[in-house]
């Protein structure tokens, strides 16, 4: 499954794009997963997802946790905690 | 009972006009009491450091439905006749406007509040990000702002759900 992944603030800085349509494998079940897998993509994943408990996520523009599904997901976005306002 | 509320919720880059935004949501109606306006401001100084800059970075199509679905909430909670929101983003220079928040009511209680409680969701879940630019002769550094534990301390406390507010 192809889901489009986006990322924001300095996770966009470390993955270093902002955006990539990304081959999720059949494994991958729950966001918190993805997350590991992304981490063993390679240096610059490692460096982004080197702790997953900090960094928030949305799918489909809705905020959710780690364990929320990523099968009916068509855009993922990964990003540090928020700091609008 | 549900006064109509009229709701605006806009993310630019152009500055606003706090005076403008507020006089469009009492103007020509006689059921507005009360207006509260909220104006966010980029300060000079970061831990006490002077800054040249911040550069607001956002989600866009997420910024924008995230602050609509607080302000549809804060318009269940409370009895408001309007809301807007302006929420800019880009490069903006100490002393400038970042973010407003106006709210209408007949009464004062329900647009302090509503006001209060848009802003401090707005800190905490809406999809934007801080980053301190501090120049120090010809070199210019770029820091991403941490989140504060005090801003989700402020945004739970709305947690609890309530039944929409009395009016006097």
């Amino acid at each position: 499954m192809t889901i489009k992944l986006r990322y924001f603030a300095w996770v966009r800085e470390r993955v270093g794009k902002p955006e990539e349509d990304v081959e999720i494998p059949a494994g991958v079940a729950t966001v918190g997963e993805l997350m590991a897998w992304l981490a063993g993509r390679g240096e610059e994943y490692a460096h982004a997802f080197e702790n997953p408990k900090v960094i928030r996520v949305a799918i489909d523009r809705n905020h959710v946790q780690p364990g929320a599904p990523v099968r009916a997901a068509s855009e993922i976005a990964f990003f540090p905690p928020m700091t609008g306002g | 009972m549900a006064m109509n509320a009229k709701s605006t919720v806009l993310l630019q880059r152009e500055p606003f006009d706090v005076a403008v935004e507020a006089a469009k949501l009492s103007r020509g109606r006689a059921d507005v009491g009360a207006v509260v306006t909220f104006t966010g401001i980029c300060r000079g100084d970061e831990a006490g450091e002077p800054i040249a800059a911040l550069t607001l970075e956002h989600y866009p199509g997420m910024a924008e439905a995230e602050i609509e679905r607080h302000v549809a909430e804060a318009i269940g909670r409370w009895p408001l006749a309007g809301v807007t929101v302006i929420h800019r983003y880009g490069r903006i220079e100490p002393g400038e406007d970042i973010v407003m928040v106006v709210t209408a009511s007949a009464h004062r209680q329900a647009a302090f509040a509503a006001a209060e409680f848009l802003m401090d969701y707005l800190k905490t879940r809406a999809p934007f990000w801080k980053q301190v630019e501090k120049a120090s002769g010809k070199t210019i550094t770029k820091t991403w702002v941490d989140a504060k534990a005090t801003d989700d301390a402020a945004a739970e406390r709305w947690r609890t759900p309530r039944r929409k507010q009395a009016v006097e």
